[in-house]
């Protein structure tokens, strides 16, 4: 489908990441499932319905690769006509994540930024070692 | 892990060329595919082979905790930085026109590179203080796990 | 079947496979008990929007939105839309980070908790709660 940038990323946190961070979890937390006694006829169910209805939703989407859909008649072509002469970039995707979208992407990095903060306040240590030492009188602690 | 010669000696090799890899496709993500994001991913997968072939505290020897802790928030503050660079210089927030008064579609080039290093910093350093936190933490196993 | 009704079937294909990867992973979220599983299936719930994206940013006869070096751009060649893309590629990068936030918070709650699963941890929520009203219902008689 023609984004190259979107499998290269995919590619590399893929390998790369999500299974070392998945396989950490695991060795840190239990190894199997509990059976559980719940039916889960209820949320099959549940599943089924929402599945229908957002299948009735598609009927009236455009086709596939349909060059007049509407997300082809916008800021999209406007996005390809306006690069050449005003960024110069080769590579559209740079050039309208950077500065097209220079705000979006700040608050993307943000929110890395702000997830990476939560896992080091979470697990890192960091923490509990503080709370050993004001537990411990002989460092000094506030204790 | 010390028995693993072929492991260790092919991690090795490609350690390297991992990172040749990420500052290139840092670099040169706005002629081919690629920018900061991408390249802050391959450059975290690096050090997380790199930890999980020779021991976590070799890595932290190499890239120290404390270092990645800032690098998370200097990421950041390059790409907001640049932001109020070009208030400042009298242009809108974040328009790179302010880095090449004379060229914009200069300035452009070069805000787009700057822009794209803060993120390819934050994403790095984010993803091996991750790495870092989830490998230092002993498990904790009772007996009905295994 | 005459051929209208097959391009129908073939351009909303994508669609109707991108619900079932979206359904599979609702119900793993909703059907499961352990939090590890729920993480595991908000993660392919998250592909499919992802994948949905992607296939809206199609143009049949389209390349990758990458112009040439020397910036001349032919203009009878087709792009793709390029909008699409960058919101996904941000969104890969931002999903692992909260991904590896939740599993974060599992790994803390299974230390705090002894266990990931979601009625085990209410069966502890319950009975701290009962001893709780129960500490507070004796300091109660003692007042009166």
């Amino acid at each position: 489908m023609d984004a190259v940038d979107v499998a290269f990323t995919e590619a590399a946190v893929g390998a790369g990441i999500s299974t070392v961070l998945m396989l950490g979890t695991l060795a840190l937390t239990a190894r199997s499932e509990r059976s559980s006694s719940r039916s889960s006829f209820v949320p099959l169910l549940a599943v089924l319905v929402t599945g229908a209805a957002l299948v009735y939703g598609t009927l009236d989407m455009p086709s596939f690769g349909q060059s007049d859909a509407p997300a082809q008649t916008h800021v999209g072509p406007d996005y390809l006509e306006r690069i050449p002469h005003e960024v110069g970039v080769p590579n559209a995707v740079t050039a309208i994540l950077a500065s097209y979208r220079g705000y979006d992407t700040l608050g993307e990095t943000a929110v890395v930024f702000a997830a990476g903060i939560g896992v080091l306040m979470l697990i890192s240590g960091l923490r509990t070692r503080r709370r050993k030492e004001e537990d411990d009188p002989d460092t000094g602690g506030s204790a | 892990m010390r028995h693993h010669l072929i492991l260790r000696v092919i991690t090795k090799l490609l350690v390297g060329t991992i990172f040749l890899f990420a500052l290139y496709v840092q670099f040169h993500g706005d002629y081919s595919p690629g920018g900061g994001f991408q390249a802050g991913v391959i450059m975290a997968a690096g050090f997380i082979i790199y930890g999980l072939v020779f021991t976590l505290d070799k890595a932290q020897q190499v890239f120290p905790p404390w270092l990645v802790h800032k690098l998370i928030a200097l990421g950041v503050l390059l790409y907001a930085g640049t932001g109020i660079y070009s208030l400042f210089a009298g242009y809108a927030y974040l328009d790179y026109a302010a880095l090449d008064p004379h060229h914009p579609e200069h300035g452009q080039h070069y805000g787009i590179l700057i822009v794209e290093l803060g993120v390819g910093i934050t994403v790095t350093a984010v993803m091996v203080a991750v790495y870092y936190a989830f490998a230092s933490r002993a498990p904790i196993l009772s007996d009905e796990d295994w | 079947m005459d051929s209208g009704t097959l391009d129908f079937i073939v351009g909303h294909l994508n669609y109707w496979l991108f619900i079932l990867l979206m359904m599979t992973g609702l119900y793993i979220v909703v059907a499961k008990g352990n939090l590890v599983k729920k993480i595991v299936g908000l993660n392919i719930f998250q592909t499919s929007v992802f994948m949905l994206y992607i296939s809206i940013g199609k143009v049949t006869g389209g390349t990758a939105p990458i112009f040439p070096l020397d910036m001349k751009v032919d203009p009878d060649v087709v792009y793709s839309n390029p909008l699409p893309h960058v919101l996904i590629l941000t969104a890969i990068v931002v999903g692992i980070a909260t991904t590896s936030l939740g599993l974060a918070l599992i790994i803390r709650i299974r230390e705090e908790y002894h266990t990931i699963e979601e009625d085990q941890i209410a069966e502890v929520e319950n009975a701290v709660l009962k001893s709780e009203q129960w500490a507070s219902e004796q300091a109660a008689g003692e007042h009166s």
